[in-house]
């Protein structure tokens, strides 16, 4: 009744009250911060393309495509996509295993489905999106914490796009994704003993991963990692590159389209992976703190829009999809500066890139409806 | 299971859930702090480190390596030049398998064994980053042509114009001008590496080696900002590299070649001087070798041959052959006597056809010519004759000393050639040198030998040439040298190294000048023959140097034991005999007799004499 009451009141308030942006499902500070990290990145791309305008205008082309993605997604209430979740990481895992059989090679591995009338994308990237909603979805079935047996099926949930993503191979999207379902796994309250317990398990497998499932190129970026002299022109090049980047910025930078190691070259994947050196090397310390910062701020947001959740789901969702986000920078910033090994990380919103663009705003989108449809 | 919904615990799942977003912000802080303690790192503390990194990176030093001076004869003939050469090399840095690529070369190009050996050897070395190493030199149009149309495949690999030195003679100046040749390990340390920074060549013998600081110039730089591939994208700064000096020798590019075909098939030299100016106008020693093979390297097999050769075509012999003087030295003796008042031109000596040492009876040395040469021999005649009774009996009233010391005044024992390099000296025997050499004292006996230039004394064609100059001269002495003109002040360490004149009246000069014809012309002179028909007087004095053994340095063969143990041949001279303008010394290994030598001088004689002001 109480329930009834309340919710009575707020349909009342709803044409008066609410704000516009509520009504339009707008979540303004994210989207102000989203809005000044995407110009920061087209203004770092443009520097690290070396000037290519056409670059940075199709990245502003992916950027606007995924605001529009991310205002629609927006509109739809979070339990809308409780039922769509599950479908999506079906037909994920179908397409996944599509690739398997007919998928485009490119650069080593088998990552793009090329369906006739739809443009080539990866698969992997609605899994991104699936996996954490698909699992928020099925723990918050149940009382929460969630028992044994529902950790142990979402594991295997969990594992099913990991071996498949890792088969292509692509390490790196596989341990993301199974990253954001181990922080909805987390969020919704595996015991500390269960969490121990597994670590424990992980750390004895991991020679059997080095042995039986990494590929020599795997194997030989974590060598790199473990001693970037050992291949100084080889492996080794790109991190002590960045690194050099990195280290010659200082404290100011060199100046804007001024970085030597960027512009001459010697910097590889600088418009794409390795991004954050050029702005290290152009803008110093200095700008590589206001970039985090800025990062800290989106986290911020997107914890705050978790914690006034709704319900359960949308908690687990929003905190799920917010600490991936903020993996996928000290993942990427990390690798760059020598802390991480190389494993293919793009830097959310300011690497060059269509497809991870859209996702990450699709995932937005995502955290705004949570943010936004919190009245029942 | 929408009852499961209905009875869930609210408000316990949300504090659950703050729970664990509270370790989450706690994680997130950690991991923000150490990505910007890892930036603080490397930006703040290691600044410094990867700041030079980036610029050695980026900027480069190139050396960009001066034009060796040119070497011209007299008249401007080019003796030493420099041609463009295309060489394949790799950029180690930029070629992705070099496996791959060199199999892939090996396609297209032969490649030999000893130039991929070489190749190999050349990588090990140590090289400045994005420094191309040659794979092969002088390639032709058509394997130009060939890596061209290929590029596409050969990643890293590239032809490079570069100046190759050539020497357009080929061996007829190969000892005197020397060669360049790659700078091997003991040379690298010797020299100032920045000197040598873009050069991959260094003077190995002769005027190339001599001259060394001269013709190599200085070394520019450019310092160039490249991209990771190593192309060049501008150049920042640029020092142009001041080229070598050019010189003029003294050297008749005529008078050599013609000396050279005179002496084919034998082993022996030849040197040409102009009394007045001191100035070499040929040195040839025989057999030759083809210098250019040094140029790009030679192999260790064309090597080998020319080492191993017992004819020695490496070994200098107009400086560094070494042989008893013979008959030559008397009228250098002759004169010493004369000054050191141990004879005068009208003592005479009995010739019966030897001569036994009054001290030790038992020492009993042979002329030459048996029965003797006259009753009585005045110095005239045994200069004439070539009497050894009479120089036997000279050197023993002589003294060694006095010998000794009025043969260094005519620059034997030493090196009086301003740039001259690489002699060997030779043997102007004393007291102390015997007993320090051999452990025994001076004999009397070792003096008498010394009387006819055998025993211990051993000279060199070119001091043999000298010597004869500085006679010319009357003693006055006219520094040796190769180099006549410098497009540009000579900087290199020159010899200085001039004794004390002999002073004679100007009339014992001209009786032994006089002498010194009638050896050619007169009817009793030792080369009579030569002199005959001739459009001018000549002078001179042959030498017959007996050998006792084959030398040190050559196999006991069997089979040509008589050929090598026949006598070697001298002969050395001037001409015209009234107004000398050039002094030519002849020697000839196995020669048989000095006589035989005397008609190849006056060939160069004439050569240079009737060719007059054309010369």
């Amino acid at each position: 009744m109480p329930q009834e009451f309340v919710r009575s009141l707020n349909d009342l308030d709803f044409s008066k009250r609410t704000p516009l942006s509520y009504r339009l499902h707008i979540d303004v500070p994210l989207l102000l911060l989203i809005a000044i990290l995407c110009l920061a990145g087209l203004v770092i791309l443009f520097s690290a393309s070396g000037g290519n305008e056409a670059m940075v205008e199709r990245q502003a082309i992916h950027m606007g495509v995924g605001f529009v993605v991310m205002v629609v997604v927006a509109q739809f209430d979070p339990r809308f996509y409780t039922h769509w979740g599950f479908l999506a990481y079906i037909a994920g895992v179908g397409m996944l295993i599509a690739v398997l059989f007919m998928g485009t090679e490119g650069k080593g591995a088998t990552r793009w489905l090329d369906l006739p009338g739809l443009p080539a994308f990866q698969p992997s990237e609605i899994l991104k999106l699936a996996v954490p909603i698909m699992l928020s979805w099925y723990l918050t079935r149940y009382h929460l914490p969630p028992r044994f047996k529902h950790i142990a099926i979402s594991f295997v949930f969990l594992a099913i796009p990991f071996v498949l993503i890792l088969k292509q191979p692509d390490l790196g999207t596989s341990l993301l994704i199974a990253i954001s379902g181990i922080f909805v796994i987390f969020l919704a309250g595996m015991s500390w003993a269960l969490i121990l317990g597994l670590v424990a398990l992980v750390l004895m497998l991991a020679p059997a991963l080095w042995i039986f499932v990494m590929r020599e190129y795997q194997k030989q970026r974590v060598l790199t990692f473990l001693n970037p002299e050992s291949d100084r022109f080889g492996s080794g090049w790109n991190i002590i590159q960045s690194k050099t980047a990195i280290g010659s910025g200082g404290l100011e930078g060199k100046g804007y389209m001024l970085g030597t190691q960027a512009q001459l070259d010697f910097l590889p994947e600088s418009h794409t992976d390795f991004i954050v050196a050029v702005l290290a090397e152009e803008m110093g310390y200095i700008g590589v703190v206001v970039l985090i910062v800025l990062y800290l701020a989106i986290t911020s947001r997107g914890l705050m829009i978790a914690a006034r959740a709704r319900e359960s789901f949308g908690r687990l969702l929003a905190g799920s999809l917010i600490l991936t986000f903020f993996i996928y920078v000290f993942v990427n910033i990390g690798m760059v500066s020598g802390i991480l090994p190389v494993v293919g990380v793009p830097l959310p919103l300011v690497s060059y890139g269509g497809t991870s663009i859209v996702t990450l705003m699709a995932g937005f989108g995502l955290l705004m409806s949570i943010s936004t449809h919190r009245k029942l | 299971m929408a009852e499961t919904q209905s009875i869930k615990d609210r408000a316990g799942e949300k504090s659950l859930f703050f729970g664990r977003m509270l370790f989450a912000v706690f994680v997130i802080f950690l991991l923000v702090g150490a990505l910007l303690a890892r930036m603080f790192y490397l930006q703040i503390v290691q600044h410094d480190v990867y700041a030079t990194l980036s610029t050695e990176n980026r900027v480069q030093v190139e050396p960009l390596n001066p034009t060796r001076g040119l070497i011209y004869d007299r008249n401007g003939v080019l003796l030493a030049e420099n041609v463009p050469s295309h060489n394949l090399q790799l950029v180690l840095e930029r070629v992705k398998n070099l496996d791959d690529t060199l199999a892939t070369i090996r396609a297209i190009l032969p490649i030999s064994d000893y130039e991929e050996d070489r190749f190999r050897t050349r990588i090990e070395r140590k090289r400045r980053p994005y420094e191309p190493v040659v794979l092969k030199e002088n390639l032709s149009e058509e394997e130009i042509s060939r890596v061209a149309v290929n590029r596409f495949f050969l990643t890293g690999v590239e032809i490079n114009a570069t100046l190759s030195r050539r020497y357009p003679f080929g061996s007829s100046f190969a000892h005197v001008v020397g060669y360049v040749g790659k700078i091997n390990e003991t040379e690298m340390k010797a020299n100032d590496p920045t000197q040598y920074a873009g050069t991959y060549h260094i003077g190995k013998t002769g005027v190339e080696k001599t001259y060394e600081r001269d013709l190599l110039g200085t070394p520019g730089s450019q310092l160039i900002e490249t991209n990771a591939q190593g192309r060049v994208l501008r150049v920042l700064e640029k020092n142009m590299p001041t080229p070598g000096i050019d010189l003029t020798l003294y050297l008749d590019s005529e008078l050599q070649l013609l000396a050279e075909s005179l002496m084919t098939d034998t082993r022996g030299a030849v040197v040409a001087m102009d009394p007045k100016t001191g100035g070499i106008l040929a040195m040839v020693s025989t057999p030759g070798f083809d210098p250019n093979a040094f140029v790009t390297g030679i192999s260790n097999d064309d090597y080998a041959v020319l080492r191993d050769s017992r004819d020695v075509p490496f070994l200098n012999r107009a400086t560094r052959g070494l042989y008893p003087p013979a008959s030559t030295i008397k009228p250098f003796l002759a004169l010493g006597a004369l000054a050191a008042k141990a004879t005068t031109w009208n003592y005479k000596v009995p010739d019966p056809g030897f001569y036994i040492l009054p001290t030790d009876e038992t020492i009993k040395k042979r002329d030459w010519k048996e029965g003797g040469h006259a009753n009585f021999v005045d110095l005239m005649d045994a200069i004439i004759e070539s009497c050894d009774t009479y120089f036997y009996d000279l050197a023993f009233r002589m003294k060694l000393e006095a010998m000794h010391d009025s043969l260094e005044k005519f620059g034997f024992g030493m090196n009086t050639t301003l740039d001259v390099g690489n002699m060997r000296t030779g043997i102007n025997p004393s007291r102390d040198w015997k007993k320090a050499r051999h452990g025994f004292s001076w004999f009397a006996g070792d003096s008498v030998n010394l009387g006819i230039g055998q025993g211990y004394i051993l000279v060199n064609p070119v001091q043999m040439a000298v010597a004869t100059t500085t006679l010319v001269n009357n003693g006055e002495w006219i520094v040796p040298k190769l180099v006549d003109t410098a497009s540009a002040p000579i900087r290199s360490a020159l010899n200085d190294n001039i004794p004390e004149s002999l002073k004679l009246p100007k009339s014992d000069w001209d009786k032994m000048k006089r002498a010194m014809r009638d050896v050619l012309h007169s009817s009793k002179g030792t080369a009579r023959g030569t002199g005959y028909g001739s459009k001018f007087l000549m002078a001179g004095k042959t030498g017959t140097a007996q050998t006792f053994s084959l030398g040190a340095d050559e196999v006991y063969e069997a089979a040509d034991i008589d050929e090598r143990l026949r006598d070697h041949g001298w002969f050395t001279g001037f001409a015209p005999y009234e107004d000398p303008s050039i002094v030519v010394t002849v020697f000839m290994e196995n020669g048989e007799h000095g006589s035989a030598m005397a008609p190849i001088a006056r060939q160069m004689f004439e050569s240079w004499i009737l060719r007059g002001d054309k010369r």
